[in-house]
């Protein structure tokens, strides 16, 4: 099927949850709603599963209105933050029951509970209690009972959130393959950015409770259409500079000028804000009292090292250049001392141009990433 | 101000544990010193969270003692141990203000009224919580309240050590990065024990000095974090840390070559000589993804590709080197054709794994 | 937390239940109210009589509004009297009930006993069990140089009716509370502990503020319940000594049933009926003002 909204909004005792969303899900896809904590990714799941009616708007399936329709007219499947099982089951039985609850015959509800548990490797806990078993494979249990229903949509609503980071890992190799042998509409919510990279598919960028762009994931990730959504899918947080352009000069405000190049080749004069990721910055050890000059068309400004964080192979160096926090993503071990001075480069072929309303400007940009 | 000791500590649930799986804590011997910043990182039930509420006192252990500043405090109620914690779910007293929920611990130990609103102010300045120091603690976002949490163990001046207990949990990727980096700021400036358990990988490391790495109720390995990802002790640790984690193929070594799949498998070269592996040991190569790269097939090790993932920053080819499923790094600029590529490997960061634990090769170069 | 979307159809499910209310409470509240704007002097033969009967209640001055205002103070002293005692004694239960362990399910059976006998045999029992001649508290009492005699002491009287009261429902107010402290997470007990809580300081920091919603429903309902309290002093004293225990209900009663005043009575009762729903009102207008200071949704998204 595919599922459509429809300029959907709803609000709740005068609250406007979710602001004029429209969105086409295809079948067979598999949707990420990015956002943070209280974006309205949950609220828009109750809306597709029917859970909740939008206050204007229509939801389509295949074309046909079923707003008006509640959820147990629709074929939907739900799975949730908390691992939600029937505790005094078994994982046979739990994966069984929506099954049970259709009708099915005896031999098709073994078949398919079968086939679910080989999905999602269960096949050897099939006799267990879901307390008896890890978080992981509660939730996988939870998983396999949203998809043993064949339901048209089926809805995970950060599904990983309670599980040890690599339980999460595993599963989240695991899930795109599993949801493209089934063929129904998957939509995803996390708020983990690098989520949403690993699952591919298409992602939905939520901030406030308006969709901010909606395309295959790694499109959004590289080409955001604003500075919202160029937030929302950027971890580290997106370091932002102001900048101005004028004749054919672009000026930092946090310092640093060069002659005018890359995106801004085709944009008027004008203030801007340049969005750029940790991992385009780069860092020089500091001399003397100001940046060296930019040179090479390279943006040079002066930062101080607040804190440096080592992963193992690589260091995540917290500065701020004025008033400006900035974080920068460096390959190696960089135990820089809090406090020292460092010069940072931008290079202006590697950022995020946007207009003062926080639309993207210039396109010569889109090769960056 | 304390460094703490754990001298043999070990702990069972069950009373009369007969052997070592009846240990949820197998015995451990560590020094955490003054001023350090430490993470336990490890799965669930690792025992992690025991060891946790040993130092806070929560559970008496079964074997050892817990020294703090070679005082003997294993008997001690939390009370007693000048100790603060973080927890999980974030921790504030509802119906007081964040200035209120601040001064309450020096309340409770009968601090001078000006000593208490001159702390109070301090540590909400350290924390930016200054402008929100009348407001009620209830009404704020998850992420003030955690800072609340830290700030009422940071108010009191005989606090030994902080734990934090999975702090994160609940916060958003985005304020996750801004708290982090905020705690190390603190423990920079203010010279205190700070004990961090966590799950997450990024969050150990960053955060620590020095992490203990836990597995089974026992320390697989503890070191900074590069020697954690250069040369994970234990197969358990490269796996664990890193993302993804460690490859690890089994293996045969004869000198300075492991061989892969067996018959017919692949050779490898390695920087340093293995002469003396134990015999009838399980024989594993390990190799992180960030040491393998690949390039155009005829280069380097044959691999089958079987898949890229697109990190954005980074992709990751899911490879399989003679049958077995192992990922490498897709340099930029790398364009691959069908499904087999070559595996151009870094031999100083092989490691050869006898029964899980790290050997130490002859030579190198 | 979130309505449905509307229905039309569901209107019609609802309607037998309207239909089941309209017989069960809304005709009879009007035959009521019929009765109270009129006077009878028996044989079905009715006079309107307009406010007048209310005018009368309303006025402390008559002698029906004497005596209903005179009831109606028993009962709020003694609606007073026992939430003072069974709120904090039933709080005072409940932190001292088990947490864990099997004394945990004894424990609950125990406390559910009073619970679950019904409201005269309790009267009966304490009946029988405050005798001053046969019953063994009155006895031991007397015996101990106490004049004791709930049928000839106001304040014998009343003292066993409010002990009868606090011995029955202490229970619940304990298991409400219980059930709000059960609902405190360790970690809050630990942070406590940490900042050198005194005991008392976890109760007013932590324990109070995160039973308060418990407390505003046991509140509510011990209000109600001992506000429209019947049968027990009705068993046990029958109102007296003279009118010591006539509480409103039991006064109803007499009047409607003794004298069989039905414009007087159908006048009282939907007073009485008035008061309870404002005070209805009143608490749940606080109930949800309690509910609304919560942050809403805390790991929601």
């Amino acid at each position: 099927m595919t599922l459509e909204l429809e300029k959907v909004s709803r609000a709740v005792a005068g609250v406007t949850h979710i602001h004029d969303v429209s969105l086409r899900l295809e079948r067979g896809s598999l949707n990420v709603l990015l956002g943070a904590t209280l974006a309205g990714k949950t609220s828009l799941m109750r809306l597709m599963a029917g859970l909740d009616a939008p206050t204007s708007g229509r939801v389509l399936v295949d074309g046909k209105d079923v707003t008006g329709f509640t959820v147990k007219k629709r074929s939907v499947a739900m799975v949730y933050q908390q691992f939600i099982n029937y505790p005094a089951l078994t994982v046979y039985e739990n994966i069984a029951s929506p099954l049970r609850v259709a009708g099915l015959p005896r031999s098709e509800i073994e078949a398919r509970v079968a086939e679910a548990a080989r999905l999602l490797k269960l096949t050897p806990y099939l006799q267990r209690r879901p307390l008896e078993m890890s978080g992981g494979q509660q939730q996988r249990c939870a998983i396999a009972r949203a998809l043993v229903k064949r339901a048209d949509l089926v809805l995970l609503d950060e599904p990983l959130a309670n599980l040890d980071y690599k339980l999460r890992e595993e599963l989240r190799e695991e899930l795109p393959r599993i949801f493209a042998s089934t063929g129904a509409v998957f939509v995803y919510a996390t708020t983990e950015p690098m989520e949403a990279l690993l699952l591919g598919g298409s992602t939905a960028t939520l901030r406030e409770g308006r969709l901010t762009q909606f395309g295959p994931t790694a499109e959004v990730y590289r080409r955001p259409g604003d500075l919202a959504t160029a937030r929302v899918f950027s971890d580290p947080p997106l370091n932002t500079l102001q900048a101005t352009k004028s004749g054919g000069t672009v000026r930092l405000q946090a310092g640093g000028s060069i002659p005018v190049a890359g995106a801004f080749a085709s944009v008027p004069d004008g203030s801007y804000t340049i969005g750029v990721r940790a991992h385009h910055l780069q860092v020089e050890a500091g001399e003397g009292h100001e940046a060296a000059p930019s040179i090479n068309g390279v943006f040079r400004l002066r930062a101080s090292v607040t804190v440096a964080e080592i992963t193992g192979s690589e260091t995540y160096l917290h500065m701020e250049a004025g008033e400006t926090p900035l974080i920068a993503l460096l390959p190696g071990i960089r135990g820089l001392e809090p406090g020292t001075a460092v010069d940072v480069l931008v290079d202006p072929g590697q950022i995020l141009l946007f207009d003062s309303a926080g639309a993207r400007a210039g396109r010569a940009l889109d090769a960056a990433a | 101000m304390a460094s703490i000791t754990l001298d043999h500590l070990a702990h069972a649930y069950r009373p009369n544990p007969q052997g070592p799986q009846d240990y949820a804590l197998k015995e451990i011997n560590h020094v955490w010193r003054q001023g350090g910043a430490y993470a336990l990182l490890g799965p669930s039930g690792c025992g992690k969270t025991t060891l946790l509420n040993i130092i806070s006192g929560l559970v008496i252990p079964t074997n050892g003692r817990i020294l703090f500043d070679g005082r003997d405090v294993t008997h001690l109620p939390t009370e007693a141990r000048n100790i603060a914690q973080v927890f999980q779910f974030p921790v504030v007293y509802d119906t007081m203000t964040v200035r209120q929920n601040l001064a309450f611990p020096l309340k409770n130990r009968g601090v001078p009224r000006e000593d208490i609103d001159r702390r109070v102010e301090e540590i909400a300045g350290r924390l930016d919580m200054s402008a929100v120091l009348d407001r009620k603690a209830q009404n704020l976002t998850a992420d003030a309240k955690q800072k609340i949490s830290l700030g009422r163990g940071l108010v009191r001046s005989d606090v030994a050590a902080i734990l934090f207990d999975e702090p994160l949990t609940v916060i958003d990727p985005h304020l996750k990065w801004q708290l982090r980096s905020s705690l190390k700021e603190l423990h920079r400036s203010l010279d205190l024990t700070m004990i961090y358990v966590t799950h997450d990988q990024t969050e150990a490391l960053t955060f620590a000095d020095t992490v203990v790495v836990m597995h089974d109720g026992a320390v697989v390995q503890t070191g900074t974090p590069e020697e954690l990802f250069v040369r994970p002790a234990h197969t358990f640790v490269g796996h664990f840390i890193g993302s993804p984690g460690m490859n690890v193929l089994p293996a045969s070594v004869e000198g300075r070559t492991a061989h892969v799949g067996g018959a017919g498998g692949v050779a490898i070269q390695l920087a340093r000589g293995y002469s003396a592996l134990p015999a009838g040991a399980r024989i594993e190569l390990g190799v992180r993804p960030e040491f393998a790269q690949l390039a155009p097939a005829g280069a380097g090790v044959p691999v089958v590709v079987k898949r890229i993932d697109d990190l954005g920053r980074t992709r990751i080819a899911r490879i399989e080197i003679a049958g077995h499923p192992a990922s490498a790094l897709v340099p930029e600029g790398v364009h691959l054709n069908g499904d087999q590529a070559g595996l151009m490997l870094d031999p100083q960061q092989i490691h050869i794994y006898a029964d899980g634990a790290l050997v130490a090769g002859q030579g190198g170069a | 937390m979130m309505e449905k979307p509307l229905n039309n159809r569901a209107w019609l499910l609802v309607a037998p239940v309207f239909l089941i209310v309209a017989f069960s409470a809304i005709l009879p509240i009007m035959t009521v109210v019929n009765y109270s704007v009129q006077d009878t002097f028996g044989n079905n033969q009715f006079f309107w009589n307009g406010l007048g009967w209310f005018q009368e209640l309303l006025d402390p001055s008559t002698e029906l509004g004497g005596r209903f205002f005179d009831a109606l103070w028993r009962n709020l002293m003694f609606s007073a009297i026992i939430l003072a005692i069974e709120v904090p004694l039933g709080i005072l239960v409940a932190l001292s009930m088990p947490r864990d362990g099997w004394k945990v399910a004894a424990t609950l059976v125990l406390m559910a006993l009073p619970l679950l006998i019904p409201w005269n045999v309790v009267g009966t029992i304490w009946q029988v069990f405050a005798r001053a001649d046969i019953g063994l508290a009155g006895w031991a009492l007397n015996a101990l140089g106490i004049p004791y005699n709930y049928t000839g002491d106001v304040i014998s009287a009343w003292v066993t009716i409010v002990v009868m009261d606090v011995w029955h429902w202490t229970s619940l107010v304990a298991l409400l509370c219980y059930a709000g402290l059960k609902s405190i997470p360790d970690a809050y007990y630990q942070a406590a502990r940490i900042d050198g809580a005194s005991r008392w300081a976890i109760f007013t920091t932590i324990q109070l503020p995160k039973m308060k919603r418990v407390l505003l429903i046991a509140v509510l309902l011990r209000f109600m319940d001992s506000f429209m309290i019947y049968t027990e002093p009705f068993v046990l004293t029958g109102g007296g000594p003279g009118n010591a225990t006539t509480f409103l209900s039991i006064d109803l009663v007499k009047l409607a049933l003794g004298q069989f005043d039905l414009g007087k009575a159908a006048a009282m009762s939907l007073v009485y009926n008035l008061i309870v729903l404002a005070v209805c009102w009143v608490f749940y207008t606080v109930m949800t003002h309690a509910g609304t200071e919560r942050p809403v949704r805390e790991i929601a998204s």
